[in-house]
């Protein structure tokens, strides 16, 4: 047998009024965790988004909240598709790869999924007007000069920009993100029913770290139909060359469609920066508060501990422990105590953020396994600081109470 | 073994302060079986304490084996309390939530022990006061007199020169008492253990070889 020994034991023999003690340090270590594991995931979102865009020009419904990049288009409002063969036939020198999305959260089978619908590249090509205007393929390094700084930055010729196109979509078909087709446990070929109409899996999609993950795509007009929104999108995704939006691209795009929103994504991107940033402000601040709450909450726990158990400590000093030992006893335990904090803690907010992630800010979340370090550390330090005052009053009880009753 | 000189102890508070021992001098011979008798509040617990180094007295000078033990630091006081001298108190001795051997071995974790045969020793002295078998139990599934019988063995575990015993039959019954202080007799003749005895039973204190009786804190 241990000093530790006691230790557990008694640990055991209180376990319930730990739950309440440790309540304030598990919430709040998760409430952190939580955060951290959203931003993270967030900003290494940003990056791959950026890294994988096909488009650097967004057009929205003048309504459509930009907060969020990803889930811009998400549920945004409508404007009539016809804006896409206004842009197209406007012949604005600078841009490409106008892309036209509707979307919209559905459920499959109870499984929450994002359907948007898009139009595959043969049948943009296909159409008359643009191949007249020049502005599919070879058109783009038309427009865009690669002498020009601006471009050179944007790297149009290693093809980081360049939209991975779908060639072609029947109908009846659908992309799967690798996500989605996870959680609707759906392979290449399988067929399914969204909305009571029957689709076949074309291809499942490469996994991304966005939101495109969760995504089902389907041909835009098969999804107007579905959704009973004929002739609407909610976004058009435009490819615009760097030089051309440096020589004032968006105002002339605003001009040719006044009642819409037209941002660049780097506007959109930095806008997510700023939430990002904020969100760490605030667990930061978040961080103190709970030192505080938590440092409190052991205190008083471990105070009325040291009280219940004085008989226990008269017994102990009586039988020769030494003022060290006792110390030892009650910082052990309250060692424990923030090590099962900082564990619950991290595993709730772990939890929290990967069940909300998806469905707040729309991003896969993936546990971060050095918070759990970080939460342990925090929340061990924690309960040292409340329990600083506490231990001292147990090692400074006075022996010869063990002749009086209890 | 003890040489006690002027030993004097006021307790002070707010409230006022008890002088609960004034003035004591004696001896306490090595091997002797001393009980120690006197009415509430004549400051028997107080002496016993006070030998065995939990209550540090206002004035004079308790010795052990020629040594004061006042006279060290705090650190070796602790020493002193768990290798020269064994408790036994009323009630109440034992740490709940500990099993009846974890309790006997309580005395040998503060210090370097031979650990190996820790639990060993634990069993030989549980078996020595008659509770071979109930090893695992938890004081609460013990009788008081059995929980009594864990405390004597508890205070055997280091194999100390004293028991220092504070009416160690005070809640047990007359047969009861019988049994605890024929063990202690026991240890006083077959292991010329010293033990020192506060009762309030005339019965018991019968079983001291050296009968102290205090009155308002004085050896009368
Ligand atoms: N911590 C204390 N503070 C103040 N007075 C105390 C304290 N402890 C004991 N006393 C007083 O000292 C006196 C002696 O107390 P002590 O406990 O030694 O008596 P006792 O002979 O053991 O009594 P009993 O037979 O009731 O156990 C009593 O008057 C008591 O009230
Ligand atoms: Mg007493």
């Amino acid at each position: 047998m241990k000093l530790n020994t006691i230790v557990w034991k008694e640990l055991w023999l209180r376990k319930s009024q730990l739950v309440s003690a440790l309540l304030a340090i598990t919430l709040g270590i998760a409430v952190i965790v939580g955060i951290q594991s959203v931003s993270i995931v967030s900003e290494k979102a940003i990056k791959v988004k950026l890294d994988n865009l096909g488009a650097n020009i967004m057009v929205l419904p003048q309504a459509a909240s930009v907060d969020d990049y990803y889930s811009a288009d998400i549920d945004a409002p409508t404007f009539p598709e016809e804006y896409v063969e206004r842009l197209a036939t406007s012949t604005l020198p600078g841009v490409d790869n106008l892309s036209p999305k509707l979307t919209r959260r559905i459920k499959i089978n109870d499984v929450p999924v994002i359907l948007t619908g898009i139009l595959p590249a043969n049948e943009l090509a296909a159409k008359p007007i643009w191949q007249s205007a020049g502005l599919v393929g070879e058109g783009l390094n038309a427009a865009c000069d690669p002498n020009n700084n601006a471009n050179i930055d944007y790297g149009y010729k290693d093809d980081k920009l360049q939209r991975k196109a779908v060639d072609s979509l029947a109908a009846n078909e659908i992309l799967l993100g690798s996500d989605a087709a996870r959680r609707l446990n759906l392979k290449e070929s399988d067929s399914l029913f969204i909305e009571g109409q029957s689709f076949m899996v074309a291809r499942v999609l490469p996994e991304t770290g966005t939101i495109d993950d969760s995504r089902i795509f389907a041909h835009l007009h098969t999804v107007q139909g579905l959704l009973g929104i004929k002739g609407q999108v909610s976004t058009i995704e435009v490819m615009g060359c760097c030089s051309a939006i440096s020589d004032g691209l968006l105002g002339k795009m605003r001009n040719i469609l006044p009642d819409t929103r037209i941002t660049t994504i780097n506007q959109i991107v930095s806008t997510q920066i700023e939430t990002n940033n904020l969100m760490s402000k605030i667990s930061m601040i978040f961080l103190v508060i709970i030192v505080l709450v938590g440092a409190i909450t052991i205190g008083n726990f471990m105070w009325a501990n040291v009280e219940e158990r004085r008989r226990e400590i008269g017994i102990l000093i009586t039988i020769g422990a030494k003022k060290l030992s006792i110390y030892y006893l009650f910082l052990i335990k309250s060692i424990m105590l923030g090590f099962v904090g900082g564990v619950t803690g991290y595993i709730l907010g772990t939890i929290s953020a990967m069940v909300l992630g998806p469905q707040l800010a729309g991003l896969t979340i993936t546990p971060v396994p050095i918070y759990l370090v970080f939460s342990i550390l925090v929340s061990v330090v924690i309960a040292l600081l409340g329990s600083i005052l506490p231990v001292q009053h147990a090692a400074r009880l006075d022996p010869a109470m063990i002749m009086q009753e209890i | 073994m003890f040489t006690v000189e002027d030993l004097s102890k006021v307790y002070s508070s707010r409230r006022g302060a008890v002088r609960a021992l004034d003035k004591v001098s004696l001896v306490i011979e090595n091997g002797s079986f001393v009980s120690i008798t006197g009415n509430s509040g004549s400051g028997k617990s107080t002496l016993l304490l006070t030998l065995g180094g939990l209550i540090r007295p206002t004035e004079g000078k308790v010795e052990f084996c020629g040594k004061g033990i006042f006279d060290s630091s705090s650190v070796d006081l602790a020493e002193y309390r768990n290798r020269k001298v064994g408790f036994v108190l009323q009630t109440f001795n034992l740490v709940p939530y500990l099993s009846a051997i974890e309790n006997v071995m309580l005395p040998t974790l503060f210090y370097p022990n031979d650990n190996g045969s820790q639990r060993k020793t634990a069993e030989t002295l549980l078996n020595r006061v008659g509770l071979t078998g109930r090893e695992e139990h938890l004081p609460r599934e013990l009788s008081v007199g059995q929980q009594q019988r864990v405390a004597i063995a508890r205070a055997l575990a280091n194999n100390p020169e004293v028991i220092l015993a504070d009416e160690p039959t005070g809640n047990l019954d007359p047969a009861l008492s019988i049994e605890i202080l024929e063990i202690l007799k026991q240890l006083n003749v077959n292991e010329s253990k010293t033990v020192i005895m506060v009762t309030h039973s005339p019965e018991a204190a019968r079983y001291g070889t050296q009968r102290l009786h205090l009155e308002n804190g004085r050896i009368v």
